[in-house]
Parts: C-alpha cells; structure tokens; sequence
C-alpha cells in the first residue's frame, strides 16, 4: 500500500538560474541567484491555495514588479546558500575573534606575518575543522549585551495568521486523521499481520493501545525523516548528518554511507563550547589521562573526587548561590529533587509548560499539583491566593510549604519567565521558588548567568537555583544551587545523589573549563566575546525574520526562536526545504505543541558568524515564499520603517521604529502593516537595527 | 417607532396587570415581544402556551421549571463539584488569611547522622581505581567501593580511544537524541549491546539510575497490572509509582509465593477487559545480593501470560562467561524475557543505562519514555567506551574469571570467618552485601537506625586501616509521610557492600578483606557498641 508522503511542496527544486554577484556581507562575496519562477515580492499572492493540491507556485510572473528602490535586480533575489565550506580554505582572512578554541596556537601565529600567507595545509585543515566547530567573528559589530532594559517586563506579542490557516490547519488534521483510520479500517481486515502487536496475541494484552499509537503510525511515520536524524562529530556550528534513506516508507532506515555537512540550528549549542579542540577538549583529554573515563559510583558512595567539589564550587559562584550539588543527568536532578523538597501537604504549582523532568518530578513528590497558565502572573497569584486561603483538600488545613516552579527560558515557546513578577508575589504570599535554567545559564544575561542576572535580580531571591550542563556548556549533567543549609540536605536525601552515578571526569572538566572561559579567568576576553555573540546573534535572526514576515514566538533576547508552521504538512516541508539547502532544523508539532501551533525551533549559537545566519535567512525567505509562510500581520514588531524606502542610513532608524511601537502600546494609531521585507534590506539593515532598544 | 408602540399597547392590553407598568417598562417589554414574534415558529409556541395556560395553569408552571432545570443542567460547568467544596470567602478574608500563613522552612535540619555521613564521606583525587588516592591526607588505600570491578576506568588503551572521541565529538552532544542528539557512535553501541545480549535491539539511556524509572511508564499504565519483588530497588519503585499501574508485590525471591499472586491477578483479570502484566524483578539485586531464579521465572511467566521486565543494572557485564548476564548464567535464551534494562556505568566503566528488547519495544521507548525524549543523549566518549568495553568482555574472558576467584577469595575472608555479619550476596556477586547476624541484632537491640551507625563505624574504621567499602544506603523515606506508614514499607537490611575487583592480585583482595573482618570486629567488640546502643 503506498503511502503517499505529505510533501508535495519538496518536489519543487530551484529552477534555471542566472548568477549574478553583489556583495551584501562584509566578509566574502554573496553569490546571489535571479530566480525567474518565484514571484516577486509585493506581488498579489493567492488568497486559497489548497495545502495538499501540488505545487502552489506556477509562474507569475508577469505581476507587477515593486517599485524599483536602488541598484536591484528587478526580480526577487534569492541567496543561493554557500556551500557550509570554511572560508579560510579559500582565502585567510584578518581573525578579529578571541573566541575560538585554539588559543595557544592563535598566540603565536596571530603576529601580523602570517596575515598574508596561505597557511600549510595540515594548518588550513586544523583550521577548517575548528570553525566547523565556531565560526570567527565577522566583525566587532557584530556583538550586544543581553540584559533586560526598562522597567515593565513585556509580554511577548503573540502574532496570529489569518483565520483561513488555521481552519485549513484544522482540515488538514482532519483529512489526516480519516485517511488514517480508513487506512486502518482497510489495514485491519486485509494485512492483519502488520497489526499484530496491536491485537491481544495468545493471552497477552497488546503492549500499545491502538489509540496512543495511531498518531505515531499514521502521522508522525510519514514525517519520520525529520526525527532522530543521526549525526556524527562535533555538534557545533555545523553538523555532520549521515545521509539515510527508506524503502519500506519510513518505518526503517538505511545509512547510505555519505554525510551531509549542515549549517547546525538545531543544537542546545548556546555558547559554542562543542568544540573537539580549544581550551576545553584539552582540559578534557588531560582530565581522561588523570582521572580515567569514570568514577563508577554514586556521590553517595564514592563518587566523589576533588573534580566534583571543584565544580558545585565554581557552579555555586557563577550562579550567585552559597552551594550547589551535582548529578549526571539534568533530567534526574528535576526528577530527584522535587521529591527532597515537598511531599504530602505541600502543594506545588507549576507553568502549564513545564519541562517533563520537572512533571516527573512533581509526580514522585506526592505532592498536591496545581498548574497556572504559561507565563501569567495574573493566574498565579489567582491559583495561590485560592490555594493559601483554601488550606489542603479536605482537611483544610494549611499547607506545609508551597513551591513554584517555572523555568528560566521556555525551550519550545522562547518566552523567559517573568521573574520580577513572580519575585514581587514570593514577597506577598511567601511560597518557595524554583527557577529551572536549564536553557538559560550561560545564554541570557550580560555575564551569562541566567535570569536573574539579564533582569539584574539578586539571586539570593529565588530559592533554589537549579540548571544543566547540557546546554551552554557543552557538557551534561545538572545542578541545583541553594543556600548551604538546603544543598546540605538536599544532598543527603535525595535518590540522585544516593543512587544515581556521579558526573565523569571529562564531563566536570568541560564544566570547569567553560565556566572559567565565561568569566574570564582563562582565555579572557573569549568567554565575554562568546555571551555578546550569541546575544547578537539571537537578536539578528528574530528580526530578520519578523522582517522578513514570519511569526515567530518568544522575547526578543531569547536564543531559541520558534517559527510558526501551523499546517501538518508544512512540518515535514519545512524541514527538508532546508535539509536541501543543507541547514538542519528542529521542527516540532503535535503532541510536543498544541495541534494548530506546529512549529521549527531554530536555537541561535555563538559559533554562528553573521554569514551563517544570512544564509539561514534566506533559507528561510525561500523556504517561507515556497510554503506560504510569511503570514505575520506585523503587530509583533519587524514593521517598515517610514524611511527604508528613501532608504539607506542605518542610523536613522530608531526613531520611527519607536514611535511605531510607542503608538502600537497607545493603541494603534498607526496603521500596522505585514512586514514583507525584501532579503536583501533586511540584511542590510540588520546589524544597526538589532541594537536598538526595542524593534 | 410609533408605529410599533401603538402595535403593541394594543397587544399588551390584552393582560390586565400592565395597566400599573410604567411606560418605560412597557416600551421594553414591546421590543422584546417583537423580537420573539420574529423568531420562526414563535407562533406556534405562543398558542401553545396560552392554550396550556388556559386550560391547566399549574402544569404550564411545571413545565416552565422543567425548561428552566434543563437550561442551567446543560449550562453547568462540567467539573462544578470542585468549586462547591471551596469555602467561600471575601476578599479582605483571603488577604487575612494570606497574611497569616507561614510556610515551614524549605528543608528541615540535617540530622546528626546525614551531617557525619557528609563530612566523612571520602574524596578521591585521581582515578577510582583498585588503589585510589584520598584527598587532604593523600593517604593510598584499597579501594572495594566501587563497581569498577575490571578497573577498565582507568585502563590505558579505553583511555586513548576516549580521548580519541573528545577528539572527533566533543564532550556533550548538546541535544536530545531525537533532536540531532543521536550519533552514530550511540547507534553502534546500541547495536553492540543487543548483539552481546543477543537481543533485537537496544536503547541507551543517559543515565543507568533514571533508565527503568522511565521505561515502565512507557509501557505499563493506569488499569495494567505489575507484579514485582518486594525487594526491587528505588529506581523500580518510582516507575512504579510513575506508571499508576496496579502493583502486586510477592515475597522477595520467592517463586511460589510468585505463583500465588499470578494467580490471584489472572482471577480477578477474569471476565474483564485484558490489560498488561507485568512481572518485574532484578537479576542480581541491588539491596540484597541474591539472583533471580530465571528459569523458573519463565516458566511461570508463560504459565500466566505476563510479560517480564528484568533489571541488569547489577548483574549485566557481570555474570555469565562473558558478561551477558543472569540469562548467561542460568542459561536462559534472553528472547524469552521481553524486556532487559541493564546499566553501563558499572563494570563497564562508561555511564547510561539501556534496555534491550524487540525492535518495536525499543522504537516505543523513543518517543514515550520521558528520561530518553526529554534528556540530552550519552557523551560520545562514554558511548564508544561502552562499546570497547563490551568486546573486551567478550574477547578476554579472563576477567571475569579473575573477578569470580577474587570474589571467591573476598567471601572466604567474610562469611564463614566472621562471627558477627553473614553475606547475603549470591557467590558470583562481586558486590559482597554484609549484614548483621540476626542473633547480635537481637542480642544487642540494634534498632535499623543503630544498625546503620554501626556500620557507619565499620567503614570508618576499615577506612583507617587502608580498605575503602562503603555501606548500602537505605532508600530516601517520602517527605511528610508518617514514620508508621513509612515502616509498612519493605526496608532494606542496613549492611556493608564491599565490592570485588578483579585488578587486585589474590592475595591483596585476602588481605582487604582481612581488614574489613577485623574491622567490623573491633567496633562490635567496641566499647562504644559493647552494651548494645550507643550511650546506654
Ligand atoms: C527545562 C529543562 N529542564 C531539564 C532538562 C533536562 O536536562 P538534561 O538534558 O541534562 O537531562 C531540560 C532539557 O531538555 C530542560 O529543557
């Protein structure tokens, strides 16, 4: 039975083309390609397309071409995306960048000399595989501080498509799930063998009820080649994917033996300390030859060494607490914690998206569970002051402890938490809070150090601390950072301390090394250069692609970006779009998101240069002209500026960008326009506009 | 307008008691007798009700209170018994009672024993290996505490391929598998793993502790039945709890007491709806030591029709001629257990658990086990270890076979020799559990917590003569559960756990275990434990 794959979008491949070259980047020249199908950019675009009916895009091109501003080729202009080569194969060029990983060596070759000299070969390979781990910097402009600015903690703008996408969202489901169930229904009576583990079988219960299981059999089978794409080498600012194929529809997968180097958005790679050379893979080998590869034990017992101590002291340090303790796993630390801190009545409210460690978590406690919704202090306060006055259930008594748990930056959302809020509430109704930064330690912040430092909130507010290695730091393992007292306990009551294994050798030193590179006591100014990278770099991509029309979810300092997709069969299309213009991309739908909000992550890096996030951006404006994706009405901001059409200073610019926005908080005097920029003007503009306060 | 009003003054003059309305009311009243003769079928309703009023008064008021029941029944909320057990309360009231609560500190107050507990626990510089360097004294003691029994934590060539995956991956893969996270160097130990246990295929799990706690949620759920060793470990104890499948627990070890109780399940499961069973117990048990009885097990297994989770966390890479396991050891073809979770931070020196089963089971694991979709994948480094150590224990089968006579050797020393403990382990465990004769206890009135501290002595005083063992910690107690309710609980027998390695020559596993002997003898011929508890 065939299956017919959901991606009529793929088949469409970048027609004839014609070369031209401008040079828009500072660094290398731009190879940009006149591509005669697509049509231009202000052009009518077709209110009804139908999402399963073939290719949108026959020529139009006969629409009226926009008004001609400056030097451009009359038709869209579209980046065809640099092959992820390493630039100083080609040509060396001046490395005004601190911040890569081969700092010993940099020392000594970095005098003026070697500027004009090809380097050796094993030297330009070195090289070349090092900023395939992180990218020079491009330019000192290429920087910003993150840290919250102004009084009031906005509530990011949730943009909205039209209407007609999320009723065709909610048909294409439909269709799905019909198709699906006919499937079945066919399925069932004629290949009744396929059907086997769903059946009772010879006195067993089937090990998956066919309910649960229909979504992974018929929706997410057909987009399988999007998941769990298996990769090799170093996760960092590319990515090595091992090129796979199925001939049985998804259900397994061959390696073809040939990789595909991908421009890497998918990582939790915040800071770029993946790196297989540098300061940190030295410590790590050096800490192998000492240590061995593992301690082979639990904290409790004896897996403890002078590494362990070393780290939660450095870690309490760096996030601003008097302890911390270790684990392995981040996973477990959410999971093992919750149970050492609450139990029977206590109650313990939680985000409405809260990561599943922390669920876990709260549902071992026993603990009485309450939720609010994502982000609303409003709800919060309404959940606890029903909750305080209420007592425990039944017996109404009063509660023994209340603890809040939210996370520092939400992974799939990109939202912060707002913790001068929720410091406000914990001043008034007192309850314990627990603040998860497993994403933010190390990407927010102008020192990196999470939440309470972008928003300039002395830790000692917030409770417990907790966080992960996984993310910025390269590593893995978590932390939970407390007063003393509390760490003390935690740490002689909770299962992942007694039976969990401790961190391994290599694993603390990577901590260790990225936590010194951050704050500057090796390598200093890389760790700095790293924070204002990826803060640039974070703040680039969301405007460029607000600019450019998508909608995109978050604050505006948030490394982890998620464009909205809405459509299933977008999901699949997006990502090999992009496959295809080799970038590799998270794309997330139902269950991880609610059904109409199917999206892409994209997670921002400090290894990322400029260029790269060019080449993502016009990835993303074909991929978005190809799919129909530039559906943002433009109340979250990337407006156009009254000026861009005269066009051109950069410094001009802030200026109507506020009153915009100042008469968008009025109440919108101003008409507010879909942004529909051109590629080409937003990457012009970007490198000014990204620092100005609000955009 | 005027039209309509003088339409309707003439309609409402029809009913005597508008006459004292005000005109306002009147006027209002006529817009919405408008409106409603609008309304299709408006008509039809309003002859029906005059006429019913007309002849029969009373059953028109019934069967107005009927359409008024109806309406506020379908408007109800749905879950509106919540809200009627909420006290009602004003504003100010709630404020008041805001002000008043006081929430107890975060954390209770160590207790003396936790505080010493984490004072003396002991710190290691350099590698855990068989001979392990103590921070601030510097002193070199025998190290029989940790699970690196083959010492391949420290073994010069795994070394060099480690450093040579740092080298090629970096430390962490920065994602989780299903995001980017998966590296072949992940698929290959997976595929090396299943081939070793001789499997379909295998997951592996960042963590060993956080493996099975995850993986029987994914399978066992609410209205599924599990029949596990009341012995199990903590990490099985929470999947359990997680599952919210109906658990039946049946006496440690205890195959006829088994039977009863799948019996029992099979009886009650008759003429329902058939769910999942689930029978679920260890290979080598952590808080125990013993083996399971695998064949029977089985045989019991397909006699009932449920389905076995076995737990290798302590036996895989231990038991059997090269390290397969309790189905090596007992000579029992591993297809037969459906799913075998095992760990790889052990003997293997290397960190992650894994469980190995079906394709199918393992594809389902992927996406519904929480600790594997919502965690970053194993370290490369710690993958390509796992893999090497696997084929060292397959291609070099003297290991173990040092580890079986060095364990042998140990338990000579201990459970015949010593009056005061016996080892509760089985002989192939190099992880030798010690616990009190039930006759000193008894003698001397040693409370679990006594116990506990006891032993806490022992170490610290084995610890002064050069071994380093360490102690079976009991599992942490629920936070605000009653001390009564926790005794109903079954508790681990507190002991000592010294762990065999097969990197120490013969004669100095004896002589360690000479001094674990004397040492556990001179604190009970202690003066501080001579009469019993200490300070009486
Ligand atoms: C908020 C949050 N907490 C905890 C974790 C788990 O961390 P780890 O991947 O180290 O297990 C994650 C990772 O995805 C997370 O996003």
């Amino acid at each position: 039975m065939p299956i017919r794959t959901l991606n009529h979008f793929a088949t469409i491949s970048p027609s004839s083309t014609t070369t031209t070259t401008e040079i828009i980047s500072e660094k290398e020249p731009i190879y940009i390609e006149t591509r005669e199908t697509v049509a231009p950019k202000k052009a009518f675009r077709p209110r009804f397309s139908i999402p399963f009916a073939g290719s949108p895009k026959t020529p139009r091109t006969a629409e009226i071409a926009p008004p001609q501003t400056r030097l451009e080729p009359p038709s869209q202009p579209a980046f065809r995306p640099p092959s992820p080569q390493i630039p100083t194969l080609s040509l060396p060029t001046i490395n005004l960048t601190s911040a890569q990983g081969e700092q010993s060596k940099m020392e000594d070759m970095s005098k003026p000399l070697t500027l004009f000299q090809p380097p050796t070969p094993a030297e330009a390979r070195r090289r070349a595989k090092a900023h395939a781990a992180f990218g020079p910097l491009g330019s000192k402009q290429h920087l910003y501080t993150s840290q919250f600015t102004g009084t009031e903690f906005p509530e990011p703008i949730e943009d909205e498509p039209p209407y007609y996408f999320l009723i065709t969202t909610y048909i294409s489901y439909l269709i799905l799930i019909i198709f699906g169930h006919v499937r079945d229904f066919f399925g069932k009576r004629f290949k009744a063998e396929n059907y086997k583990h769903l059946r009772a079988n010879d006195g067993y219960a089937p090990l998956y009820s066919d309910f649960d299981n229909f979504y992974i059999r018929r929706l997410q089978l057909r987009i399988n080649d999007c998941f769990r794409r298996p990769v090799t080498g170093v996760p960092g600012r590319f990515i090595t994917l091992l090129d796979r194929t199925s001939d049985d529809f998804n259900l397994s997968f061959k390696l073809t033996g040939t990789t595909t180097e991908t421009l890497n958005m998918s990582s939790y790679n915040y800071l770029g300390f993946a790196q297989a050379d540098g300061e940190c893979a030295d410590a790590a080998e050096q800490s192998i030859k000492k240590y061995g590869i593992s301690f082979c034990s639990s904290r409790a017992d004896i897996g403890t060494s002078d590494l362990h101590l070393d780290v939660e002291r450095q870690v309490a340090n760096f996030v601003g607490k008097e302890a911390a303790s270790i684990h392995s796993m981040g996973f477990v630390t959410n999971a093992s914690v919750f149970p050492a801190l609450v139990g029977k009545g206590c109650l313990l409210i939680s985000d409405q998206l809260n990561h599943a460690s922390i669920r876990f978590g709260a549902r071992v406690s026993g603990a009485v569970i309450d939720m609010f919704k994502h982000n609303d202090m409003s709800d919060l306060e309404r959940v606890l002051r029903e909750r305080i006055s209420q007592g425990q259930p039944r017996t109404h008594r009063p509660w023994r402890k209340i603890l809040v748990a939210v996370e520092g930056l939400y992974s799939m959302e990109g939202t912060m938490c707002n913790l001068p809020g929720l410091v406000a509430l914990k001043r008034r109704y007192k309850f314990a809070l627990y603040v998860d930064e497993a994403h933010s330690i190390g990407a927010l912040g102008p020192h990196g150090r999470g939440v309470c430092d972008y928003f300039g909130i002395d830790p000692k507010e917030i409770d417990i601390l907790m966080g992960t290695f996984t993310k910025s730091f390269g590593a893995n393992g978590g932390y939970i950072c407390a007063d003393r007292a509390i760490v003390d306990k935690i740490r002689a009551t909770n299962a992942g301390t007694i039976f969990g294994e401790a961190p391994t050798p290599a694993v603390l030193t990577q901590i260790t090394t990225s936590l010194k590179i951050i704050s500057g006591d090796i390598a200093p100014g890389q760790g700095e250069e790293r924070l204002q990278r990826l803060a640039f770099n974070s703040r680039y991509v969301r405007l460029g692609l607000k600019r450019l029309g998508f909608i995109c979810y978050g604050h505006d300092d948030s490394p982890i970006i998620p464009l909205l997709l809405y459509h299933p069969a977008k999901i699949p299309a997006f990502s090999r779009e992009m496959l295809k213009r080799k970038i590799s991309v998270v794309v997330v739908g139902y269950p991880a998101t609610p059904l109409i909000s199917s999206r892409v992550r994209l997670c921002v890096s400090a290894a990322h240069t400029k260029d790269d996030l060019d080449r993502l951006l016009a990835a993303c404006d074909q991929a978005g002209d190809v799919l129909q994706l530039k559906f943002s009405s433009g109340v979250a901001g990337g407006q156009e500026p009254p000026v861009a059409i005269e066009g051109a200073l950069p410094g001009q610019k802030a200026e109507p960008e506020e009153v915009e926005r100042s008469c968008l908080e009025i109440g919108g005097g101003v008409p507010v326009m879909p942004p529909r920029w051109k590629l080409a003007d937003v990457i012009k503009r970007g490198v000014a506009d990204v620092k100005q306060p609000l955009y | 307008m005027a039209a309509s009003l003088t339409n309707n003054t003439t309609y409402l003059s029809h009913l005597p008691t508008t006459a004292s309305l005000p005109p306002s009311a009147i006027h209002l009243l006529d817009t919405a007798i408008i409106s409603f003769n609008k309304i299709p079928g408006s008509a039809i309703l309003l002859r029906y009700i005059r006429s019913s009023y007309q002849n029969d008064p009373i059953r028109s008021l019934v069967e107005l209170f009927l359409v008024i029941f109806a309406v506020r029944y379908l408007l109800a909320p749905a879950y509106s018994t919540k809200k009627v057990k909420n006290v009602p309360l004003t504003e100010e009231e709630i404020d008041e009672l805001v002000d008043d609560w006081t929430p107890e500190a975060l954390t209770s107050e160590q207790t003396d024993f936790e505080r010493l507990e984490g004072e003396r626990r002991p710190v290691i510089v350099g590698p855990a290996g068989p001979k392990a360097k103590l921070a601030g004294s510097g002193r070199m003691v025998v190290n029989l505490a940790s699970y690196n029994h083959y010492n391949f934590a420290d073994n010069p060539d795994l070394k060099a391929k480690a450093i040579q995956t740092v080298r090629t991956y970096g430390v962490g893969p920065c994602s989780p598998p299903g995001f980017y996270g998966t590296q072949d160097v992940h698929m290959k130990s997976e595929a090396d793993i299943a081939m070793h246990l001789g499997m379909p295929a295998c997951i592996i799990y960042a963590q060993s502790f956080s493996t099975i706690s995850s993986m029987l949620p994914a399978f066992s759920k609410r209205g599924d039945v599990i029949v596990a060793d009341k012995a199990c470990n903590f990490p099985i104890r929470k999947g359990l709890q997680i599952s919210r499948s109906t658990v039946r627990w049946f006496e440690h070890n205890d195959m006829e007491d088994l039977e009863r109780v799948l019996q029992r399940v099979v009886k009650e499961g008759q003429g329902k709806p058939l769910t999942r069973r689930f029978i679920v117990t260890e290979g080598l048990f952590e808080c125990v030591g013993d083996m399971v009885d695998l064949p029977k097990l089985v045989e019991l297994k397909m006699r009932y029709k449920f389905r076995i989770i076995l737990d290798e966390t302590w036996s895989y890479g231990v038991l059997g001629r090269t390290g397969r396991g309790v189905t090596e050891q007992q000579n029992v073809d591993p297809m037969q257990v459906d799913m075998i979770v095992g760990g790889l931070a052990g003997a293997l020196a290397s960190g992650g658990g894994f469980c190995a089963s079906s394709k199918e089971v393992v594809e389902h694991q992927r996406l519904s086990a929480a600790a594997y979709t919502y965690s970053a994948a194993l370290p490369a480094l710690l993958a390509t270890t796992a893999s090497e150590t696997v084929a060292l224990l397959q291609e070099r089968p003297e290991y173990i076979m040092n580890l079986r006579e060095n364990t042998k050797a140990m338990r000579g020393q201990l459970d015949p020799r010593s009056e005061w403990i016996r080892c509760t382990s089985s002989p192939e465990n190099p992880v030798l559990i010690l616990v009190f004769k039930d006759q000193h206890i008894q003698d001397r009135g040693l409370t679990i917590a006594d116990q506990e501290s006891v032993l806490q002595d022992c170490v610290d005083e084995s610890l002064a003569n050069g071994v380093l063992v360490t102690r079976l910690k009991s599992m942490p107690v629920p936070l605000g559960v009653s001390g009564k309710d926790a005794a109903k609980e079954w508790r681990p027998r507190p002991g000592l756990k010294v762990c065999v390695s097969s990197a120490l020559s013969k004669k100095e596993t004896e002589a360690a275990g000479k001094v674990v002997r004397h040492a556990i003898t001179s604190v009970m011929k202690g003066r501080k434990w001579q009469s019993g508890r200490a300070g009486q």
